[in-house]
């Protein structure tokens, strides 16, 4: 249970709500030590696990080994460790800012718009990536194999940010005076709107470059495979940008669950606060979505989960997400690269398979409240 | 000097005038019910007066304008509760009285220390302790009522602005949230403004009535000044007959069948 307001030190507090308060503090302190050692066991076990390389156990040895003041006689060799920490290491990384940054963004962006069924692509990342990276692969890969960075990831990245701000300037101008004018709900109309032309634009260069489809198609499903760290690298800064200022909003978020109109009366400017969090929340996105393609669900359910599991609070909620939809996301990609080796099955696929039961049985098992 | 000052203040959505010209002084501790028909422009002269709508004119709490002000300042002079305020389920009273903090709080602050006293005391004075860690989704209406109005005095603002509080209660519920306003302006010296649709509870617990009509305010004055047959008759086109209670002299309004002449 959430008491967000009960924790501190020498608040004269009534004796009714004391153990109340103790509750709540050690409810908090349980639940992040524990989303954080789900997450390092996940980053292990995501480590050990590959069609190739040492044997599972020693990998949790080779890692000890490799921390400073500690030496372990993992008995993995070189060859071995580089498979681990070049191979594995990067895609278990990747998966963990993909995840993490998907679910709190999506848990950012259903905070803002008061609305459970909104996921991070609503104001139109995922639909502006996928039509950066369908005009970079059918300009030509030939063209472009020496650019210092992947024109298909920075054309999605920069694709995916135009594609929210012209979102947002269709939305913002039909703000007017009226009751809705701070609702957002023109806002996620024009997302509608934008989407569907994007998504329209994006069909058409497809049926006229039908070479490139298979390729737009594979981008499309997502996939964490041949990750490197110069990837990882790539999108961190924008990962922590997103992270921090999310984290920082939490409050506001808590405070815009009691709908636009109160937040006004409680002298929180709006417009102003949902432009930040969206921002915020779009750049990490799209810097994700341009390096791992489009991953669905995570972003939509793992926030509701752990709303059933751990309540709605979000200053809970915004750094469980982060550790928990990393987890996610490195333990759905294990399946993922096992099951049809030396194939891989599209991670985003995965999710929805390990998900969608996941988060059905949460439903039946647990009332929202 | 008057708590609360409106200086011709008119509304508009668009091209529609809903309030005009509304001109009006709140003493220190009175409570000014506003009456008038749907669309008389009751709610929207109150969302003017806590800086929800723009508006032309000016509004003033303790003789200082609240146009040039930041809107965490304007949200410590006038607290809100809207006629259908969003109560999250699955927030706890305590949480949620604590948003009442939100204007004294910093960008990227958190609450003090203080802030919780603040709470706590609300919480007690509201006699909500025993419902402060549930979830308001498991109240009653009743006490969600509370919950609303305890955090409008969280944020502890001189002046309150209650758009029909009592719009979705029963009458018991409805007596009960009218005698804690009655107790909580008694104890704390608070202004109230607000908007109501009852007549009979209007007249009976505010000092003062202010009867809009299509946004123009047509009469104020006491409960037995604006409360007659005759200028209910023209403004809610209603066929009442209004009484005074011999004992108490309370006004009563009391709808009558058949159609006004």
């Amino acid at each position: 249970m959430a008491v967000a307001g009960l924790d501190a030190e020498g608040a004269r507090v009534d004796p009714s709500v004391r153990s109340t308060l103790a509750t709540a503090r050690r409810s908090d302190v349980r639940w992040y030590l524990g989303s954080g050692a789900v997450l390092l066991g996940a980053i292990v076990l995501g480590a050990s696990i590959g069609p190739a390389g040492p044997e599972w156990w020693r990998v949790p040895l080779a890692l000890l080994d490799h921390l400073p003041l500690i030496s372990v006689d993992s008995g993995v060799t070189t060859a071995e460790w580089n498979i681990v920490w070049r191979i594995r290491m990067p895609r278990v990384i990747l998966a963990a800012l993909v995840g993490g940054m998907l679910s709190v963004a999506g848990a950012g962006y259903q905070g803002v718009f008061r609305n459970p069924l909104v996921d991070p692509y609503l104001l139109g990342a995922a639909a502006g990536a996928g039509l950066g990276a369908t005009i970079a692969l059918t300009a030509g890969r030939g063209v472009t194999a020496s650019w210092p960075v992947d024109p298909v990831v920075g054309a999605a990245f920069l694709a995916s940010l135009a594609t929210v701000a012209v979102t947002y300037l269709v939305g913002a101008s039909f703000h007017g005076s009226g009751p809705s004018a701070r609702s957002g709900v023109t806002l996620v109309l024009a997302g509608v709107a934008v989407v569907s032309f994007v998504t329209a634009v994006q069909t058409f260069i497809l049926q006229r470059n039908q070479d490139v489809v298979r390729e737009v198609f594979q981008w499309i499903l997502g996939r964490l495979s041949g990750a490197t760290w110069s990837d990882v690298r790539l999108i961190v800064p924008y990962v922590a940008i997103s992270g921090i200022v999310l984290m920082l909003h939490r409050r506001h978020l808590d405070v815009f669950r009691v709908g636009d109109e109160e937040a006004a009366a409680l002298g929180v400017s709006v417009s102003r606060t949902r432009l930040v969090i969206v921002v915020g929340a779009t750049l990490g996105t799209a810097a994700v979505v341009s390096v791992s393609g489009l991953i669905g669900f995570v972003g939509l359910v793992v926030p509701h989960a752990i709303r059933l599991m751990a309540g709605a609070g979000y200053r809970r909620l915004i750094p469980l997400s982060m550790l928990l939809g990393a987890s996610f996301l490195i333990l759905a990609d294990i399946p993922g690269r096992m099951l049809s080796s030396p194939a891989e099955t599209p991670i985003g696929v995965v999710t929805a398979f390990i998900g969608a039961p996941f988060f059905i049985y949460l439903l039946r098992t647990r009332r929202m409240t | 000097m008057s708590a609360l000052e409106f200086d011709a203040v008119s509304v508009s959505y668009g091209k529609s005038r809903v309030v005009t010209e509304f001109t009006d002084r709140v003493e220190s501790g009175e409570w000014l019910g506003v009456i008038g028909p749907n669309g008389a422009g009751k709610s929207s002269l109150l969302r003017a007066a806590a800086g929800l709508v723009r508006f032309e004119g000016d509004v003033r709490v303790g003789g200082d304008s609240l146009a040039p002000i930041t809107d965490a300042a304007r949200a410590q002079q006038v607290a809100y509760v809207a006629q259908d305020p969003l109560i999250p389920d699955d927030m706890c009273v305590f949480d949620y009285v604590l948003l009442g903090r939100t204007p004294y709080v910093g960008y990227f602050g958190t609450e003090s220390i203080h802030d919780r006293e603040v709470v706590v005391d609300v919480i007690d004075r509201l006699r909500l302790g025993p419902f402060a860690a549930r979830m308001l989704g498991s109240m009653s209406g009743g006490e969600r009522q509370r919950a609303v109005l305890a955090r409008a005095l969280a944020q502890e603002a001189p002046v309150l602005l209650l758009d029909e509080p009592t719009s979705a209660l029963d009458i018991g519920h409805q007596q009960q949230a009218l005698e804690l306003v009655t107790e909580l302006r008694e104890h704390s010296g608070l202004t109230v403004v607000s908007a109501m649709h009852d007549l009979t509870l209007a007249g009976t617990y505010t000092d003062r009535l202010v009867l809009l009509d299509e946004g123009v305010a047509v009469a104020n004055g006491s409960a037995a000044e604006v409360l007659t047959a005759e200028r209910l008759g023209e403004v809610f086109h209603v066929c009442v007959t209004v009484d005074i209670d011999p004992t108490d002299g309370a006004v009563i309004v009391v709808p009558r069948r058949g159609f006004p002449a």
